[in-house]
């Protein structure tokens, strides 16, 4: 799986959480959960959406460092092992 | 014979439309199923009956909008002869008027908003009982220039939704003499054990800092009757379980508030399904009668936001609703050190008719003592 494809699978779980989001209003840099207004339950859904969907485990005290779509990405990057 | 009526889905709720029966006449039905789907302005409600019996006779047409209260079908109980006349019909001759006509209750209303006289318009519902169609045609044959247009119910939900919070907190903030009260709650020892807990857990099963601190009002609400029942016709009637009201916004604005059952006798984990579970249907606008109805207090959640406490609006005709703000780190004095500790602030927003404020800051004082036992829960 190539980066775009990633941010693909990122942005499609995302939107099943919160679908009015548009990926071109995103920015990579700033605090993913205020641009779109995630609450924990949406957080863990969000988390469980990429858990599925990649094979990753994410335990509860990575979460500190999944700040921004960066990070998010970042992080899924290192555990794919790319 | 058993009458089953639209329930009240809500103190924002003061009419319904019918969308679709799942019954039909001759069937069984148990307590707690699903009979009927009803369009509110908050959702599309499955309407559960709590009776037992068979289905004889549905008297609302899909497509009806009807008031709280309007008998919706006839049901025979359990042992009832099958063929025994239902009660309140006349047989054999006597008895038979034409006061006895089956007229559905939004029909009546709606030929007096018409003005056409109930008693000529010919019926052509089940047992020829005049429904809604039947009255509009008698109108249309009338006097085409009186025919009423029929009310828009295209209107934007959201905008139906607005319109119903509006009407539920206006009531609220006319009839409850409100009383205020908050408490910082820390929450090392929550967060501490809580991350402990999940440590172990799979991702589809850990558990959110939500459910404990419902587990912990549920469980506080117990020495605590006087802040979790109903305010009805100038009484409080105390409620036997807490049915927790969890408040969830949508993400298309508004919010609504329907009950998880039985909070207090459920575990942490069963929590986590049920809220996973009600947040799910939610969004979708898939609730339950019982949901929309039954909650006998409200708890909101207002601290994902940010906002560092949250002073909430009653739901009538509950009598107390307990906001949580966020935990964030502070400085925290005690036993003459300071330390820093993430902090909650719980907060309780109470009717004066039914308590005092004495007893209110009792209950949080137990609420900020269970949240620092979290494994007792």
């Amino acid at each position: 799986m190539n980066e775009q494809e990633l941010r693909a699978v990122v942005i499609v779980t995302l939107k099943t959480i919160a679908p009015e989001v548009e990926e071109g209003d995103l920015r990579p840099d700033r605090p993913l959960r205020n641009q779109v207004d995630l609450d924990s339950m949406d957080w863990l859904n969000f988390l469980i959406g990429l858990h599925e969907k990649l094979k990753v485990d994410i335990p509860e005290a990575d979460y500190a460092r999944l700040v921004t779509l960066g990070d998010v990405l970042d992080y899924l990057k290192t555990k794919l092992g790319r | 014979m058993i009458e089953f009526k639209l329930p009240s889905l809500g103190a924002d709720m003061d009419e319904g439309k019918l969308l679709e029966w799942k019954v039909s006449p001759g069937d069984t039905v148990k307590k707690g199923q699903v009979v009927a789907i009803v369009d509110t302005s908050k959702a599309a409600v499955d309407v559960e009956i709590w009776a037992e019996g068979t289905v004889f006779e549905l008297l609302v047409e899909p497509g009806e909008t009807i008031p709280v209260g309007t008998v919706m079908a006839t049901l025979r109980e359990a042992g009832e002869s099958p063929l025994a006349p239902p009660a309140g019909r006349g047989v054999g001759g006597e008895g038979v008027s034409a006061g006895r006509r089956r007229i559905s209750p939004a029909a009546r209303k709606h030929a007096e908003e018409l003005g056409v006289d109930i008693e000529s318009v010919v019926g052509t519902g089940p047992e020829g009982a005049v429904t809604l169609a039947d009255v509009e045609q008698a109108a249309a044959k009338v006097s085409p220039a009186r025919t009423a247009p029929a009310p828009d119910r295209t209107l934007d939900r959201a905008a139906e939704m607005r319109k119903a919070i509006a009407a539920a907190m206006g009531r609220s903030k006319r009839e409850i003499p409100h009383y205020y009260l908050s408490e910082p709650v820390p929450m090392r020892r929550a967060t501490d054990w809580l991350a402990k807990a999940n440590e172990g857990r799979p991702i589809t099963s850990r558990l959110l800092m939500a459910v404990v601190q419902l587990k912990a009002v549920a469980v506080a609400l117990k020495k605590f009757p006087e802040l979790n029942g109903f305010f009805r016709d100038g009484a409080f009637q105390p409620a036997a379980a807490a049915h927790i009201g969890v408040a969830i916004s949508l993400r298309q604005g508004g919010l609504i508030a329907p009950a998880i059952h039985d909070v207090g006798e459920k575990t942490l984990e069963q929590l986590m399904l049920d809220l996973t579970d009600l947040v799910k249907r939610t969004r979708v606008g898939s609730l339950r009668s019982s949901e929309m109805s039954d909650p006998t207090i409200t708890v909101t959640n207002l601290g994902e936001q940010g906002v560092a406490a949250v002073y909430g609006v009653i739901y009538p005709p509950q009598v107390a609703l307990v906001g949580f703000g966020r935990i964030a780190e502070q400085p925290w004095a005690e036993n003459g050190a300071l330390t820093v500790l993430p902090v909650v602030t719980a907060s309780l927003a109470a009717d004066h008719r039914v308590s005092d404020g004495h007893r209110g800051a009792l209950f949080l004082a137990e609420l900020r003592d269970l949240l620092q036992q979290p494994e007792s829960m």
